[in-house]
């Protein structure tokens, strides 16, 4: 908090007059019991504007959403909207001022068109029957004028990522939406589906409409921002016009301190081989060979689908091996039985910790402690002591921030989960770790010390083994580089080696 | 402090409730609040409140066990059977029938834990197998003229304290003791919550559940020996209506039907309710069948709040955001 010395970079955006103010908010705070997720916020957003808002995870962004979307009531404060104050909006009023939010989970019904989505709710009728006619040129007009070409009779299911959402949008605009809230639009899209998606941003500013933009990607805000506010720990820090901000100015903002941008570096070699995998086939991965040493990161690289986490799960023993072998410090390892992969040595940061990693409704302690149960427990019955003081020791460890190990998992930040998920495999002793996109969905100064974490584990002699679809995480973290594609090897790469045109390449399947 | 009570919030309403009922029967009623009565409540709800330790850890891991009326039914059956026709020790009779009950909640747990197919559905068709088999044992008619000594077990001890009551307490910390101190406890937990994660962490989900649904036969087969005692007759007919007897009682005593939360504390209080109210309305001289509208609207309700509360309430946040409540 005290490195708040920067200099002050970029002008701060200019006061606007009240009419050039669409919606605003004023003094608005928003507390928890023991949590104050938004504490007076004020903030405009102009007519045609697109808007972005960025912040670390629990910075209050989602509380601020909820705000706009009338889930949540503020504590204190107002909205204001056509020259109209209210104290807090109903999810019906929310609706009737057009502000709407596009979820990062869509609510569309898969089985249902394109057009039912759109119209779901307020379907166009003849009398009592649905006038499917009008309701396909209604559905057509919106895509027209979102310059895209869906056809409105397809099943939604039918449909890629890119377009789902754009159904989505178009629902909202069917109900005459003029602020458009996205909350991470670009996280579940591919490069060219995200293209697609600017576009349409562009279109909707052009009709007027005004885009609220979420993202923890920065080069997207400076695509497509035209103003961008900071939030950090639920306070509002700052809007700067785009134009006169730069990365590292928004970076420090959200932070509120220096990172550095580079990956820290290690300087202890690899070691002796721990891992060992031959001719490996099952799971939708075919024939792969490779292996792993004591303090090295061996990075994975691969596109969607190219079957690095399908591997991954024939390592941990959750997915059936059809052929070949798995040799952990020079034994096999048993296919299809997690138990022991644990009790080997072997640990999985998961790629979706929600489902995956952590049990959102149990407590911190809980979280940590359950793989060691068995260990920390005799004739059955949990040495509770025992078990405070491993949660405790590895709380300090891993500087996890909550405001006691009894708190609910759900209630911490996605670092602070994703820290939980090393802390209980450091209880184990884990001396092999697989990290599948150990970063997702976590913000830039909690991944800074996940990287710091990785490299302390490496450093110690452990083995680290990690996926990752982010080219700079995966070139600044490895020391050697597997590339698979299409469920095959198509390389390994040593540090001199790497690059990114390379790996694409491989990953592409042209080498 | 004022986060700790919150966090108690659910238990402290359900005792309020309870007192309640207890203050309005006492109203009602000159017999309710009487020491021979309140110890009548104690006998008619030990096999209650046995069964739903059991039945707490089932609902607990995300599973339900609709069979443990039936289960009832098998164990008063062959346990009388066991005395009255073959002779058989009156110990040892309990034993096997102990055997027995505990073995049906293993043949639960073995299917639920390999086949996958959803517990609701493999107890139902359990609970028509044993009720099937029941019947062929007692061929639909009563067992009766049992050994005194096992009648005896539905007796007072020392100034009376009746001993069903006694069992039950003995049955109860066992259960608190199980889910909260041993690891077991924890792992039922961390399966009702998310079971893959719990797989993906080391636990042994096949194994634990079937360990569940074993201790669940378990505590039934004992509550079934408590009852056969005092009733002092083994009909097939004698366990029907205890099912849902027992899921209302943990539901109302806070026992997610979703799995992952709920107390032995909550489930305790959750059947001295349902026991209260059993008696209370028959003191008050409520017609039978107004007694059956009244306990389907209160599972309803319960299970209703249940869903609405904790267990889904971000979902229902999330409804009401995207205005889908029209």
């Amino acid at each position: 908090m005290d490195a708040r010395a920067m200099k002050r970079e970029g002008s701060e955006a200019p006061f606007a007059s009240p009419e050039s103010a669409l919606l605003s908010l004023h003094g608005i705070s928003k507390q928890y019991p023991g949590v104050v997720a938004l504490s007076d916020v004020s903030l405009e957003f102009r007519q045609g504007e697109v808007h972005a808002l960025i912040g670390e995870n629990g910075a209050g962004k989602s509380t601020l959403i909820k705000t706009l979307s009338g889930a949540v009531d503020p504590t204190s404060g107002w909205i204001e909207m056509d020259g109209k104050k209210y104290h807090g909006l109903t999810p019906a009023q929310a609706r009737e001022l057009g502000i709407a939010v596009i979820y990062q989970e869509f609510t569309l019904i898969p089985e249902l068109s394109a057009a039912e989505n759109i119209f779901l709710g307020d379907f166009p009728l003849i009398g009592p029957i649905l006038d499917r006619k009008s309701m396909w040129a209604r559905a057509a007009e919106l895509f027209a004028r979102l310059g895209v070409q869906i056809d409105p009779k397809t099943p939604v299911q039918g449909l890629t990522t890119g377009y789902q959402q754009i159904v989505e949008i178009a629902k909202a605009l069917s109900r005459d939406a003029r602020v458009l809230v996205m909350d991470e639009p670009s996280a579940p899209l591919t490069t060219s589906e995200v293209e697609a998606m600017f576009d349409v941003v562009a279109t909707l500013k052009e009709h007027g409409v005004t885009v609220i933009y979420i993202s923890h990607r920065l080069e997207e805000i400076f695509r497509i921002a035209d103003r961008v506010s900071v939030l950090r720990d639920g306070k509002y820090i700052r809007s700067l016009n785009v134009v006169d901000t730069n990365k590292s100015e928004l970076i420090r903002l959200m932070v509120g301190r220096d990172l550095s941008e580079t990956f820290p570096q290690r300087t202890t070699g690899p070691g002796e081989v721990t891992i060992q995998v031959r001719n490996l086939s099952g799971n939708g991965v075919r024939d792969i060979s490779f292996e792993a040493r004591r303090g090295e990161i061996l990075g994975f690289a691969g596109l969607v689908g190219a079957g690095r986490t399908e591997l991954m799960e024939m390592l941990f023993g959750v997915a059936p091996v059809a052929s070949g072998e798995i040799h952990l410090h020079g034994r096999p390892l048993r296919p299809k039985d997690v138990v022991s992969a644990i009790s080997s040595g072997l640990a999985l940061v998961p790629e979706d910790r929600k489902r995956h990693g952590v049990i959102l409704d149990l407590t911190v302690r809980d979280n940590i402690s359950l793989p060691l149960l068995r260990r920390i427990s005799t004739l059955g019955v949990v040495r509770r002591r025992r078990e405070r003081a491993v949660a405790d020791k590895y709380r300090d460890a891993l500087r996890i921030k909550t405001p006691s190990l009894s708190q609910k998992l759900g209630n911490l930040s996605g670092g602070n989960q994703q820290k939980v998920v090393l802390a209980k495999w450091l209880a184990m002793d884990a001396d092999t770790f697989i990290f599948d996109e150990p970063t997702r969905g976590i913000d830039v100064g909690a991944r800074e010390e996940i990287y710091t974490i990785m490299n302390d584990l490496a450093a110690e002699g452990k083995t680290l083994i990690m996926i990752s679809s982010d080219m700079e995480e995966l070139l600044g973290m490895s020391d050697r580089m597997v590339v698979l594609c299409r469920g095959r090897l198509a390389g390994t790469l040593t540090k001199s080696e790497f690059s990114q045109e390379r790996i694409l390449t491989m990953a592409s399947g042209a080498e | 402090m004022n986060l700790k009570l919150w966090a108690y919030a659910k238990e402290i309403g359900i005792v309020l409730v309870l007192v309640l009922l207890v203050v309005a029967f006492s109203v009602l009623t000159p017999h309710f609040l009487t020491v021979s009565n309140l110890f009548n409540i104690a006998k008619q709800v030990a096999t209650l409140g046995i069964i739903a330790v059991g039945f707490t850890f089932v609902l607990i891991t995300a599973g339900i066990d609709l069979s443990v009326g039936y289960q009832v039914s098998l164990s008063v059956v062959v346990c009388g059977f066991l005395m009255v026709n073959l002779h058989v020790a009156w110990l040892l009779a309990i034993l096997l029938t102990l055997l027995l009950g505990t073995a049906v909640g293993l043949a639960n747990g073995l299917i639920i834990a390999h086949t996958g197919v959803a517990p609701l559905i493999i107890t139902l068709s359990m609970m028509m197998v044993l009720n099937g088999v029941s019947y062929l044992i007692s061929e639909g008619l009563p067992i009766i003229g049992f050994p005194k000594d096992f009648s005896a077990l539905s007796g007072g001890v020392g100034p009376g304290i009746p001993m069903p009551l006694i069992v039950m307490l003995v049955v109860w910390a066992v259960g608190v003791f199980i889910l909260n101190y041993t690891v077991h406890g924890r792992y039922f937990y961390a399966l009702g919550s998310n079971v893959e994660a719990a797989r993906l962490s080391g636990v042994n989900v096949k194994m634990n559940i079937i360990l569940v649904y074993a201790l669940c036969g378990l505590f039934t087969s004992i509550g079934a020996v408590l009852m056969l005692a005092r009733l002092n007759s083994a009909q097939s007919a004698t366990g029907a209506d205890l099912t849902f007897s027992v899921l209302t009682a943990c539901v109302l005593g806070g026992v997610s039907v979703m799995g992952g939360k709920g107390t032995m504390f909550g489930a305790f209080i959750g059947v001295l309710i349902v026991g209260v109210l059993d008696n209370g309305l028959l003191l008050a001289n409520v017609s039978a069948y107004i007694q059956l509208v009244m306990k389907g609207c209160i599972l309803a309700a319960a299970v209703i709040y249940d869903t609405m509360s904790k267990a889904s309430g971000d979902r229902v946040k999330r409804m009401k955001a995207i205005g889908a409540e029209n």
